[in-house]
């Protein structure tokens, strides 16, 4: 618990002192005062995956899905503004249903938001216990669970997987 | 150097600038709240990222340009988190699809 503390209190302290980018000495009483309420206040949420921060491979591949990410990102955003100065709007809007493997909720979080900055689909909720999404997709190409899953979740979930799980 | 810095930051401005026109005439031209929803929450969160790396480019590591960096984080953490509120608050208290919408998997479970 104690460790955990220090950790935050580390964390929240160094993103203070870049926040306020000055080192005067009233920014770095503020923040140690700041990362100490913080650090109780919050020790509890984040007990339970202090260790998945040790594993030095799971940042390699996050900064593997930065870039696969601001790709997809880029793609979303040309993809919508085709769609909103085409004059017929082509679309095929639908609520599916896909599975996904991933368990823990941080990996769950990740998932949905990632979903939503991607080309054409946007997570409009999840059920944990059954390792389902329900995703709006601009583009139905499939209504059928298994197929949709291939489309939409496959390529993220790889990566997710190998980070947070 | 300074120069082609600042040639860079205009650029990124300009881009950012266009994505988020094109979310916003996206909010006024989609027919329901789930494809305006799909419009403006990618181009506003892509084309307001390009506007503050533009700013970061212009000011180099000063305390406005650090802060813009940071909030580009902020922006792309809790923009998503938004949509998914908005889309599922919407679906709870009945708001309907769009009357060319394919399929509603998440109304037929619910039921």
């Amino acid at each position: 618990m104690i460790k955990v503390r220090l950790n935050i209190f580390a964390a929240t302290f160094i993103f203070w002192l870049i926040l306020s980018w000055t080192l005067t000495a009233e920014n770095i009483i503020i923040g140690a005062v700041l990362g100490i309420c913080v650090s109780f206040l919050t020790s509890e949420l984040f007990n339970k995956d202090a260790k998945l921060l040790k594993k030095p491979l799971r940042y390699l591949w996050f900064f593997y899905y930065i870039p696969v990410f601001l790709w997809e990102c880029l793609k979303a955003n040309i993809d919508g503004a085709y769609r909103v100065i085409h004059p017929s709007l082509p679309m095929r809007p639908g609520i599916v249903k896909v599975k996904t493997n991933l368990k823990s909720e941080t990996a769950l979080t990740f998932l949905a938001n990632t979903l939503t900055l991607n080309p054409g689909t946007m997570t409009v909720d999840i059920d944990q216990a059954g390792g389902f999404l329900y995703v709006h997709w601009v583009d139905v190409k499939t209504d059928d669970v298994e197929k949709a899953t291939e489309y939409i979740v496959r390529k993220f979930e790889r990566i997710l997987m190998r980070i947070f799980e | 150097m300074n120069s082609i810095n600042e040639i860079i930051a205009y650029i990124f401005i300009a881009i950012g600038l266009a994505f988020d026109f094109f979310g916003c005439l996206g909010l006024v031209r989609f027919p329901d709240i789930y494809n305006r929803l799909h419009s403006s929450i990618k181009c506003v969160t892509l084309g307001t990222s390009s506007i503050l790396f533009g700013l970061f480019l212009y000011k180099g590591f000063t305390h406005t340009g650090v802060k813009a960096l940071l909030c580009i984080g902020f922006l792309v953490l809790t923009a998503p988190v938004s949509a998914h509120v908005l889309a599922r608050s919407a679906h709870k208290s009945g708001v309907k699809l769009w009357e060319k919408s394919v399929c509603d998997k998440y109304a037929e479970d619910k039921k």
